[in-house]
């Protein structure tokens, strides 16, 4: 519990620190292990440049984590782009911090990246996939340390879904230690069906970054008897809410007012039925008198 | 507090059993089980004895099993494990069948009455070879000559007695593979043949009382050869050369060895090619050169002489002694659609002993096997029975001229099953004809009301029973009211499509797949998978349903495919067609023409894809689809998976205009040093999801992302690809993914430390089951990972609907980032699974259960209920009232809920679920080696009255009821008029 609160702390602390700073940059928690048996959160790391130029200026550079086991380097790599059936060409670079635990374990941090801007060409290229509906598609080296790895990993999307006022790109790179597993492209919100035609007002991209790694599945929980058995320490749960009579007993009630309306107007009838007797009564009579 | 809780579980338990468990009475009714062996390998006889005929047959289904003569049913029947194929088998001292399994490394003996395993020796192996039994013949009991295993390498002399080991002879060294043991009758020494690395023989004789090499002889011969052999006599044998054109007869008797070569077109002029077949005849060799069986003879000094040749494909048996020394043989040829059998004597081939000419279903195929059995007819001459197995799969008994009985065993090998609706009624027959007569049903429904009131006598009861079993139209050729006749449509390996009724099980009909050119290459497809192609609807009621069923010449992956449209009411091919290309994938589109027929994609090797139909009508469906058309490839070796998409059509290449090329749109690429893709799945396509949302207990909606764009990806780190335990739980960890195949999105991901497959996985609406080994507990695990929809959970509020501000209506696009989120608990279940499926019905209203197929061939109904996120150890009053079962680490196991009751599906592999009409229920098949069929009514028949409903109760009621009020109102009437005279 203590661990868990610990873990609220840190996670608040963080939180409190980038509004604080007004940054870009994410800080990238030390707690990235989980604590034992904690439970287990994403490791999710966003970036976000609102623009390239911003970006190409040099990051200022943060403290560094005083910790004598951290065998930090710096690792680049391109994103690529292509426009529907044209080959790749770079657009991008993201850098980061790869951390390489005791354990041989390594985890990409501090992602950044720097988006170039298109060029005339590429616009007029981009133009002509939003006019045909086409794929704008990019590709990401499988591994980050010697790119590209065992194969590019490729993401596209239908071009008409990244234009608002400028041009909005989402990605979500699946990692797996060094290795890129898949990236998620998209537009950061939906994608209207029918894709209508837009051009971008600004041809200036705003890119939005997640960086994810595995999820732990939490362990099956193992219980037999103790629990069961701390349950009757614990003593009586708190009784559940006391319902009103009405939520109680409606089922009777309903049935018990329809009796009872029947019974009224059974019985306004009645009133009346004697009188009608008597008439059937008379007419009988005047039959009879007829014979 | 424990006790409550206790208590509602028991009370949640109970019920659960209640909705699952069937009577005694009760098995049955509406299931079935057959009992199949497989393609028969080897068949020994057993006839000598009075009293049952019987016959020891083992087949490719690694069953060895003890078949009645008489009638073709099964004595006893033992299966084998998968890796357990089994090598050889004989019946040593008159009472023990000895098989030989697993390389050479598994000697068993069974009982031959009753199936029971006498003994089973587990001998050494290093390396991989062919292995050998040979079981002495020896008519005395008292001695004990001892069988002779090679196998990995060794050579073992094991008692028959009790299966002790008695001597092993280590031949891994110099490599020597024995090729055949001659055991000369009357002498304990044994021959022992054999080569080293193909071109050296090497004799040894061997003293079979102690392992005591008494001579050993070898010679190299300088061609090599090839490795096929025919013993022809207890000294010689007779090899081909690797080059397949030289015969060599080695002689190797009389202290030494000989070589005597006869090339092959000493002995026929168009030479080719020659192959060996493996009849075992005595002093002659059968040899296929050219399509052509020769049989040569050897005569005493290793001199070939062609004596005989036919030119048919001929099937043969070994031969077989009969009176006076003589030794004869059965052969096996077709014409047209009769098959001749032919018994003659090895010695004088123009004497034919027997001469039988047999009309054949021509939907068996060519005679693969023939074993063949004599005995003495009444008039003390000699009779021959054959048993022969078919090309597909199946076995027939043949004698005096007649089919005695036959077996389905294609069934045993079920590769793919779909189901069919069965013809409508005529209207013209009427209800008498088919129905019982009015007198016999009201008789029935009297002796079910007796049975009801506990009146019922014993032989009442049986009447009851069987008329239970035979219920009325259970097995009528006619679709019903309920949707329970169905055909099951199952294709088997031998590229035979069989059409079984769920009444009964028995074949309606069966096809098997001929290739559409004829051409030599590619006579038989086997068959690979079955599809729906035309599900009659709405529009275009008049024609028949119709199957479509993939095939594919020769097992190579680029084997050019062949597909067969069967129409499912007649059984007949309506056509079938050579399609030119090699299939890698077929692709059910959910577009259908304007006569119902379905629109598929097949993918080939070289990427391109193909539509089918080829009509101009299917080609503007899909141009208009065109841009929308998505699918995706798994390389599970290279671990990739990659989407694409069409691009346009392939006419520069060809000039098929139903031919597309695709394009790449993603890839997801796993690390190979550190994951390896070992299960992926799918939804159903056809299955049907009835509530979008679902409504927990403090009133908040949920909303299911129902998408057919997931894929199930589980991957293990490569260590852990193998068995259970070989790894540490540090080394393997298990990665579960759900990837939109549409943009490669990965929407959830989930790691298992500690964990190894193999996985058993089931995807149904917005969930995924999946069952792994936990190296960590020691445990199997399942877990269950639900994925909801946020984007639509905005739509709670009333006034936004009744307004129409929400977006339940709108268009969803896979290009919209999904906002979902995905629930996920993991519980231990006791069990080792083969297989999971999940019961579908009609409208998709019935809660569902998963059927798992267990370790022990039977299938375990278990409610969904209990593979529910949502569980918690504590549910409150209101989560208790909705259904939700207190959280158990483990997943009961229930007795009562096992849907196969007291059968086995032997060797089960796949369980198929498929809606009846009738919401409640669904249909459940299951096949292995045996078939398991049944009716499931997850949340019980809720919509329908039971059969053993008793109407004639009813209608008793109703009548005395009517009496009783007709009686008091005249009595009523009665009083009142003396009322009124008074």
């Amino acid at each position: 519990m203590a661990k868990l609160t610990l873990l609220f702390f840190l996670s608040f602390l963080i939180f409190s620190s980038s509004i604080a700073f007004q940054s870009d940059e994410l800080l990238v928690d030390d707690d990235e292990f989980g604590l034992e048996g904690a439970k287990p959160r994403p490791t999710d790391l966003h970036t976000s440049s609102s623009s390239p130029q911003q970006q190409q200026q040099t990051p200022t550079i943060r403290r560094r984590y005083s910790d004598p086991t951290d065998l930090d380097s710096k690792v680049q790599f391109t994103l690529e782009h292509a426009f529907g059936d044209s080959d790749f060409s770079p657009a991008g670079t993201f850098s980061a911090r790869l951390k390489t635990w005791s354990h041989g374990g390594k985890t990409l941090t501090k992602l950044r990246f720097s988006r170039n801007d298109f060029s005339a060409e590429e616009k007029d290229a981009f133009k002509n996939l939003l006019k045909g509906d086409d794929f704008y598609r990019i590709r990401l080296p499988s591994n980050v340390v010697s790119p590209p790895g065992r194969e590019f990993v490729i993401a596209s999307v239908r071009a008409r879904c990244l234009p608002r006022d400028g041009l909005d790109e989402h990605f979500i790179i699946h990692m797996e230690g060094a290795n890129i597993l898949a990236v998620s492209y998209g537009s950061p919100g939906a994608c209207q069906y029918p894709r209508q035609l837009k051009l971008p007002a600004k041809w200036s991209f705003n890119s939005h970054t997640i960086l994810k790694s595995s999820e732990q599945a939490p362990r099956t929980p193992i219980f037999t008897e103790e629990i069961l058995g701390s349950e009757n320490v614990e003593g009586e749960v708190e009784p559940p809410p006391e319902r009103s009579f009405w939520a109680k007993y409606w089922m009777y009630l309903i049935p018990l007012g329809l009796v009872v309306m029947n019974a009224v107007t059974q019985a306004s009838n009645m009133a009346e039925e004697p009188a009608g007797g008597q008439a059937g009564g008379a007419q009988v009579q005047q039959a009879a008198r007829r014979r | 507090m424990a006790i409550r809780v206790f208590l509602t579980l028991l009370l949640f338990l109970s019920s659960a059993i209640l909705s699952f468990s069937l009577y005694e009475d009760q098995a049955g009714l509406t299931d079935w089980h057959q009992r199949y062996i497989g393609k028969v390998k080897h068949a020994v006889f057993h006839t000598q004895k009075t009293g049952r005929k019987r016959v020891i047959v083992s087949t490719e289904e690694n069953v060895v099993a003890s078949l009645d003569l008489r009638h073709g049913e099964i004595f006893w029947r033992h299966v084998l494990g998968t890796k357990d194929a089994i090598d050889g088998v004989g019946i040593a001292l008159g009472k023990y069948v000895i098989t030989l399994s697993s390389e050479g490394s598994a000697l068993r003996a069974w009982n031959l009455p009753d199936g029971q395993m006498v003994w089973e020796t587990s001998l050494h192996t290093a390396q991989h070879s062919k292995s050998l039994l040979s079981v002495p013949i020896n008519l005395k009991v008292d001695k004990d000559y001892p069988i002779i295993v090679f196998g990995g390498g060794y050579l073992h002399a094991v008692s028959a007695i009790d299966g002790e080991v008695l001597w092993k002879k280590d031949f891994t060294a110099e490599g020597f593979e024995v090729q055949r043991v001659l055991q000369p009758p009357g002498s304990s020494i044994i021959y022992v043949l054999g080569f080293i690395n193909s071109s050296e023989a090497v004799v040894y004789q061997i003293d079979s009382k102690i392992g005591e090499v008494v001579a050993q002889k070898s010679m190299v011969f300088p061609g090599g050869f090839s490795g096929e052999i025919s013993s022809v006599s207890s000294d010689k044998v007779v090899v081909l050369d690797s080059t397949r054109s030289i015969l060599v007869t080695i002689g190797f008797i009389d202290g030494g060895i000989s070589f005597q070569k006869t090339p092959i077109s000493d002995l026929v002029e168009d030479s080719g090619k020659a192959e060996i077949l493996s009849a075992l005849l005595s002093n002659m060799l059968a040899v296929k050169v050219n399509k052509r069986t020769l049989f040569v003879k050897v005569g005493g000094e290793g001199k070939l002489e062609v004596v005989d040749s036919l030119s048919d494909e001929t099937a043969m048996s070994d031969s077989l002694p009969v009176a006076d020394d003589q030794e004869a043989f059965a052969s096996v040829h077709h014409e047209g659609s009769k098959i001749h059998l032919m018994v003659k004597l090895v010695n004088e081939l123009d004497n034919v002993l027997l001469k039988e000419t047999i009309q054949m279903d021509q939907h068996r195929g060519r005679v693969h096997k023939v074993f063949m059995n004599n005995y003495i007819r009444t008039d003390r001459s000699n009779g021959f029975r054959a048993l022969i197995v078919m090309e597909d799969h199946s076995l027939l008994l043949l004698q005096q001229g007649a089919i005695v009985w036959s077996r389905e065993e294609g069934l045993a090998s079920v590769t793919d099953v779909t189901t069919a609706e069965l013809p409508l009624g005529k209207d013209g027959v009427s209800v008498a004809k088919v129905e019982h007569t009015l007198f016999e049903w009201l008789k029935g429904h009297v002796l079910k009301l007796k049975g009801s009131l506990l009146l019922a006598s014993p032989e009442d009861v049986v009447a009851i029973q069987e008329l239970r079993v035979k219920s009325s139209g259970k097995n009528k050729l006619t679709r019903d009211h309920n949707g329970f006749r169905k055909l099951i449509l199952a294709l088997t390996r031998p590229g035979k499509l069989f059409a079984l009724h769920t009444g009964d099980g028995r074949i309606v009909w069966s096809m098997l797949l001929k290739s559409p050119s004829n051409s030599q290459a590619c006579e038989r497809p086997n068959g690979i998978s079955l599809y729906q192609w035309q599900v009659p609807h709405h529009h275009a009621m008049d024609e028949n349903p119709s199957v479509l069923v993939v095939g594919k010449c020769g097992s190579d992956s680029s084997a050019p495919g062949v597909l067969s449209f069967v129409d499912v009411y007649t059984g007949k091919e309506i056509s079938s067609s050579d399609i030119g290309h090699s299939v890698v994938q077929v692709m059910p589109l959910p577009f259908t023409d304007s006569t119902e027929q379905r629109l598929h994609l097949i993918a080939d090797t070289v990427g391109h894809v193909h539509l089918y139909p080829k009509t101009s009508e299917a080609l503007s469906i899909f141009q208009r689809e065109f841009q929308n058309v998505y699918w995706y490839t798994v390389e599970a070796d290279d671990g990739i998976i990659r989407g694409h998409v069409m691009k346009g059509s392939c006419s520069g290449e060809t000039a098929d205009e139903y031919c597309f090329t695709t394009r790449e749109l993603w890839t997801v690429v796993f690390p190979s040093e550190s994951e390896k893709i070992i299960s992926t799945l799918t939804r159903k396509p056809n299955e049907v999801v009835h509530t979008q949302a679902k409504v927990n207990a403090d009133q908040d909606l949920l909303y299911k992302y129902v998408s057919r764009n997931l894929l199930f990806v589980a991957t293990v780190s490569p260590k852990g690809a193998g068995e259970i335990g070989s790894v540490t739980p540090e080394e393997s960890s298990l990665v579960v993914y759900l990837i939109d195949t549409i943009t490669g999105r990965i929407l959830h991901r989930l790691s298992h430390q500690g964990c190894q497959g193999p996985v058993h996985a089931v995807f149904s609406e917005n969930w995924v089951v999946y069952h792994y080994f936990n190296l960590r507990a020691h445990k199997y695990e399942v877990t269950v990972v639900e994925i909801y929809d946020q984007s639509r959970a905005e739509n709670k509020n009333v006034w936004k609907l009744i307004l129409g501000k929400h977006n339940l209506t709108a268009p969803i696009t896979s290009y919209s980032r999904p906002e979902v989120f995905t629930k996920s608990q993991s519980y231990f279940f006791a069990q080792s699974v083969k297989t999971i499926a999940v019961t579908s019905t009609a409208k998709g209203i019935t809660s569902k259960q998963l059927l798992i197929g267990t370790i022990g061939d039977q299938i375990l109904a278990l409610d969904k209920r209990f593979v529910d996120p949502r569980r918690t150890l504590n549910p409150s009053q209101a989560e208790k009232e909705e259904g939700i079962i207190p959280l158990t680490d483990t997943l009961p196991i229930i007795p009562q809920a096992y849907v196969t009751h007291s059968h086995k599906v032997e060797g089960l592999r796949g369980i198929v679920t498929a809606p009846s009409k009738l919401e409640s229920t669904t249909h459940v098949f299951a096949y292995g080696v045996d078939l398991f069929y049944t009716r499931l009514a997850p949340s019980k028949t809720y919509d329908s009255l039971t059969d053993d409903f008793s109407y004639a109760l009813l209608l008793i009621t109703i009548v005395a009821l009517v009496a009783a009020i007709y009686i008091t109102w005249v009595l009523s009437e009665k009083k009142e008029l003396s009322e009124k005279w008074r």
